[in-house]
């Protein structure tokens, strides 16, 4: 029943987390993104099929806080896109453990796509398999893999999920 | 009420004109499926070591013809259509696995790895009663088999008896720049699937399009990685179905001034990677080829980008839809280090593409920007009016060779 207890203490900080990662993303506010990860991080989005079968490569993979912040300085400054937005459902976290001084959590998540013309796509929907860490009295992402349910992408993924 | 049909007419005499309708027409998209992909061409279909032990299988498609791809006992791969003889179901329903046979789930037909019907379920009936008639001959059932090719780790399909030898199909400069990049056993690192809202043509057209990629990615020319005033040039095979790009590293720093000159969006300063590890590239081919595009009509794409090797088929799915599949690759033998270069390369690519992401866009920009305009025309008239190799990226003459040979399958 103890060993039960720092779970449960974790629960408010992960939810409240993701809470704050989801609006970062669809206020527009993607500057305060690469916030969310520790310096050495790896965040990469994939698809189950690519996860199961061990297949390393990512749609996106960042593995340091600096690849982030040029992923958002590209989106800003250099890529060519139609305007659009994000709503991301998140679900509730489940603390699977520790390893490696890590908490280890997966949170499912839900993204609706809205289009510069209105129009509306569930985006995507998969999980994210997340290690999380202490910093400074903070809970950050020492890595955030994110784990698409379908293998297929509708035309582009500009913004992160 | 009945709609006058337009008249698909093309301009006479010329490749710098292209009818809009060719993007949108559902009749001439029917046509295309039998007449190019379903014609006398090699199709890519899947990697030879998706299929490397007998029984181990792969599906995909030949145009919309959903297809198996399996190495057979005789370790020969075979290929054909993934429809059960007797009423058309699928006979396969996972991406890929390894069987002993195949049986189609609804009535338990049966397939050997070569395709051919090996089994009837209650063939001789139950109990002396029904059954099929004694004349009927397994060996006349089957779905229908297609041609296959190997090059290079790549594995092709044909439906038509009339397709030359795969190598002679894609001619001797189109095969050794497909030997340059895949000249030892490769290993996958991914697989993704890109929906795109516009006709298969307008995506391979872009793939070939070397006018565009500096313009239109601007992360390229951002970080100097390639810009049309950098070196390199286009080969057009002879019958205009093929093409290689290529940007070759140049020494020389006039780069840019072209830019400045017209003040394209293309050119801006100051803009740094915070990581740059991104662009720590190697020249692992030892020729100083910083970025290799490879198409082979219709179907296929091999790209070197740096250090980013991946194939991309085309799959079109109605007139106005398609899919483009990515397979990302190393090498077998390939250090950490270098797995971890392309790992990050990636990022370059696919439907998150600092370069690519726009080219997944583009084709839909062109299919609702021409939605009225079916009998207009599109101007492809850079770097002239053939369809020959060039020694400038300046040109949009591989573009002018892909609309050669595809009105010479399609006979218009």
């Amino acid at each position: 029943m103890g060993a039960d207890l720092p779970a449960m203490d974790l629960l408010p900080l992960v939810s409240a987390l993701n809470a704050d990662y989801a609006r970062a993303i669809d206020d527009d506010r993607l500057e305060a993104w690469p916030g969310f990860f520790v310096e050495q991080c790896v965040y990469k989005i994939t698809s189950a099929d690519n996860y199961r079968q061990g297949f390393e490569a990512g749609v996106v993979y960042a593995d340091s806080q600096g690849m982030l912040r040029d992923r958002v300085a590209a989106l800003r400054e250099a890529n060519v896109y139609e305007r659009q937005t994000y709503r991301h459902i998140v679900g509730l976290p489940a603390i699977l453990g520790d390893a490696d001084g890590a908490v280890r959590v997966e949170t499912p998540f839900l993204v609706v796509r809205i289009m510069r013309d209105g129009t509306m796509d569930l985006f995507a929907t998969g999980r994210y398999v997340d290690a999380l860490v202490d910093q400074a009295g903070a809970l950050r992402f020492r890595e955030r893999i994110v784990v698409c349910d379908s293998n297929r992408f509708d035309t582009l993924l500009a913004i992160p999920l | 009420m009945t709609t006058p049909t337009a008249p698909r007419a093309w301009p006479e005499g010329t490749l710098t004109r292209v009818p809009y309708w060719v993007y949108q027409d559902e009749a001439n998209y029917r046509a295309e499926l039998r007449r190019i992909f379903e014609g006398p061409v090699w199709n890519y279909v899947c990697l030879d070591s998706d299929v490397l032990r007998p029984g181990d299988y792969r599906t995909t498609f030949v145009g919309e013809m959903p297809v198996i791809v399996v190495r057979g006992e005789d370790k020969v791969i075979h290929a054909f259509e993934n429809r059960c003889a007797h009423r058309g179901a699928l006979i396969a329903l996972d991406d890929a696995g390894t069987v002993k046979r195949f049986q189609c789930v609804y009535h338990a037909w049966s397939y050997d790895l070569e395709g051919n019907l090996v089994g009837v379920a209650f063939e001789k009936g139950s109990h002396g009663r029904g059954g099929m008639p004694a004349g009927f001959c397994k060996a006349e059932h089957g779905p229908r088999k297609l041609r296959t090719a190997t090059l290079c780790g790549l594995v092709f399909a044909s439906l038509s008896a009339e397709a030359p030898p795969l190598e002679e199909y894609l001619g001797e400069e189109v095969r050794r720049r497909v030997a340059r990049v895949l000249h030892k056993p490769v290993q996958v690192l991914g697989r993704f699937v890109q929906m795109l809202p516009n006709n298969w043509k307008l995506y391979v057209e872009n793939v070939k399009d070397t006018y565009h990629a500096s313009l239109l990615h601007t992360f390229f020319t951002t970080f100097r990685v390639t810009r049309l005033t950098q070196g390199g040039g286009v080969v057009v095979s002879p019958d205009g179905g093929h093409h290689v790009s290529a940007t070759i590293d140049r020494a020389d720093d006039r780069e840019g001034a072209a830019y400045r000159e017209q003040g394209l969006r293309a050119d801006h300063d100051g803009y740094r990677l915070a990581d740059p590890s991104l662009l720590d590239t190697v020249d692992e081919f030892g020729d100083g080829i910083k970025l290799q595009i490879l198409t082979a009509f219709p179907n296929f794409v091999l790209q070197q980008i740096g250090n980013c090797l991946a194939v991309r088929q085309v799959l079109p799915k109605g007139a106005g839809a398609m899919e483009l599949s990515w397979t990302y690759f190393g090498f077998a033998d390939d250090t950490p280090a270098m797995r971890r270069r392309r790992l990050k390369q990636a990022n370059l690519v696919g439907p998150a593409g600092y370069v690519s992401m726009e080219d997944g866009c583009v084709g839909g920009f062109v299919q609702r920007g021409v939605a009225a305009a079916a009998d207009e025309l599109a101007v492809v008239n850079m770097g002239g009016e053939g369809a020959e190799s060039q020694d400038t990226r300046a040109t949009e003459t591989s573009v002018r060779g892909f609309w050669k040979a595809y009105r010479r399958y399609m006979g218009c």
